[in-house]
């Protein structure tokens, strides 16, 4: 065992915009919180997203993702009952609430009183012939490299998913002086807001709804890719081929919740795949099976940075509180909190998340 | 159809359509923002109180055209890129589209660029009018395009034409 085990109050895992906000609210309660992310810097999926995000006023809509990050890793940052852990990744999470970390090739442990996990989610991919050609990426690991790194992997992309990823990567792929092909949806409908799919085709971009890959071919790289209809029962039509030469294919096929650290710590799973698969029980306070473990964000189901905000300001309020750090006006902040969850989730756009939540939420 | 190829149909048109009387009288934003979403900027922006207050954060806006004196601010606010502002009254022969634009590099005030439809054609010839742009609109441009009248209820993007390239 390890001889030198670190105290803390609040341990949070993962600075994307959940666990900023779980930090800064559990802060303000007056708790000390540490804040390990395994990024250069904090900020998660918000770090890449150089459009403007929908959502509401209160939580920074119509800022460009990049800047909402800047501005919340800021605050953490500056905050002093916060401690920011950067580089840092969250390796495993023992029986006895230990925390494993590793930095720089150096490894250490925490004994958190709370552990918030915001680790965010995972890209799913997808199968089909070819699939491992070099060229075939997840879309989010090419906006990296074009938004955070200005490094341009690719001339003509074809990309395979129309959620709002696919459509805004793409978006932002035109921007960067990139041709996108066509983007190619298995679903009979496009699940990306509409507004974003009127605004790449505007630019030129056909969606192909009702669409999938039936393969990639090159060879030694992606040359091309040809896709196909579906009919109503899911079924590729054959006669229906199209080919698109592409240097690129992007898989935006959906993202699954980084729950390894909450299974690690036992946590009762369960599979919602409204939430994009396997995540934690949880009660209205963000707290899991085991108690003193909270969960927030895309941990919790693959959702949005408003709604991740919200659940992380949430979980840090009462992770706070079980520490007897109370803020004076609690309930009226906790009442807020969830007005404003409720809120986001109570459209026709919340209604998978209604679903799924309807299967975690305990007591 | 929006929901199968991201192009609006006539009918989703004609119902965020501001009146042919509106239209006729000066610059008036139509609001192309078809399903109910949790997003909310643009009404915070409206600083005519015409984009009516919302009763929830999925609202689509309801436009009061008779308070928009089309002065555009929301244009480069909705993340969405799904306003913009007509203006019949710039001449007997052409209308002014005020569309949101975030592509570099941007076209020039005079320069003649593409007018794009709905479904990304080159459908005439527009002529940049004016170019705003700026710290506080954030990288979101604002490109005042002159087209033939029947156009404008065309036309929401426009493109550079590559050199040599002869439009519409
Ligand atoms: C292309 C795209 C466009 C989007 N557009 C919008 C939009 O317009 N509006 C909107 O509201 N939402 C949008 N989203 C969604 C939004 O970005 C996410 O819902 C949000 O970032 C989730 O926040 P999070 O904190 O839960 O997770 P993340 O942002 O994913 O952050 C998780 C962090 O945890 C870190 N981490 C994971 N595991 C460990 C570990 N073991 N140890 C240490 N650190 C770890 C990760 O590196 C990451 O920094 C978009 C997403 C994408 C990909």
């Amino acid at each position: 065992m390890p001889q030198n085990i670190r105290f803390v109050e609040i341990a949070v895992a993962g600075g994307g915009p959940a666990g900023l906000c779980a930090a800064l609210e559990a802060a303000a309660a007056g708790a000390r919180v540490v804040l390990i992310d395994r990024n250069e810097k904090p900020g998660g999926q918000l770090v890449k997203q150089t459009h403007r995000f929908f959502g509401s006023r209160a939580h920074h809509a119509s800022e460009r993702g990049v800047n909402i990050a800047r501005e919340i890793a800021g605050a953490a940052a500056a905050h002093p009952n916060i401690e920011v852990m950067s580089a840092a990744t969250v390796f495993g999470f023992y029986e006895d609430g230990v925390l494993g970390v590793e930095q720089a090739g150096r490894i250490f442990y925490l004994k958190p009183s709370r552990v918030i996990v915001a680790t965010g989610a995972a890209e799913k991919s997808l199968a089909f012939p070819n699939n491992d050609l070099p060229g075939i990426y997840g879309a989010g690991a090419v906006q990296t490299m074009v938004n955070v790194y200005g490094v341009l992997p690719c001339r003509r992309v074809l990309m395979v998913g129309a959620g709002n990823i696919g459509v805004i990567v793409s978006y932002q792929l035109l921007q960067a002086g990139v041709a996108v092909a066509a983007i190619v949806e298995a679903a009979p409908r496009i699940g990306a807001y509409w507004v974003h799919a009127a605004k790449v085709r505007r630019a030129g971009v056909p969606i192909y709804t009702g669409h999938t890959v039936k393969r990639a071919y090159g060879e030694r790289e992606l040359a091309g890719a040809i896709i196909w209809q579906l009919d109503e029962n899911g079924q590729p039509v054959p006669g229906t081929e199209k080919d698109f030469a592409v240097d690129t294919i992007c898989l935006s096929v959906g993202l699954s919740p980084l729950v390894e650290l909450l299974a690690q710590a036992g946590c009762r799973l369960v599979y919602a795949p409204q939430l994009g698969g396997h995540v934690p029980v949880r009660n209205a306070e963000l707290e899991t099976s085991m108690p003193g473990v909270y969960v927030a964000g895309d941990a919790a189901g693959v959702e949005e940075a408003s709604a991740a905000m919200v659940e992380g300001a949430l979980a840090g309020l009462h992770a706070a509180r079980g520490l007897g750090y109370v803020q004076p006006d609690f309930e009226s902040r906790r009442a807020a909190l969830q007005q404003q969850l409720h809120s986001l989730r109570s459209g026709p756009a919340g209604e998978k998340i209604r679903a799924g939540l309807a299967q975690v939420l305990a007591g | 159809m929006l929901a199968t190829d991201g192009i609006p149909t006539a009918a989703d048109l004609a119902a965020k359509m501001p009146s042919p009387e509106r239209l006729a009288k000066g610059p008036v934003v139509m609001a192309e923002c078809f399903q109910r979403i949790p997003c909310d900027p643009c009404m915070h922006t409206c600083k005519q109180g015409a984009i009516l207050p919302f009763q929830d954060i999925n609202d689509t806006p309801v436009v009061n055209h008779d308070r928009c004196n089309g002065c555009g601010l929301c244009i480069a606010r909705c993340p969405g890129l799904a306003l913009f502002v007509l203006d019949y009254t710039y001449s007997d022969t052409e209308a002014l589209v005020k569309i949101p634009y975030e592509f570099l590099p941007l076209p020039a005030p005079g320069q003649t660029v593409a007018g794009v439809n709905r479904s990304g054609e080159a459908v005439c010839t527009a002529r940049v009018v004016k170019v705003t742009a700026g710290e506080k609109m954030d990288h979101t441009a604002v490109i005042w395009l002159a087209v033939p009248r029947t156009m404008a209820m065309e036309v929401r993007h426009c493109r550079i034409p590559e050199r040599g390239e002869s439009i519409g």
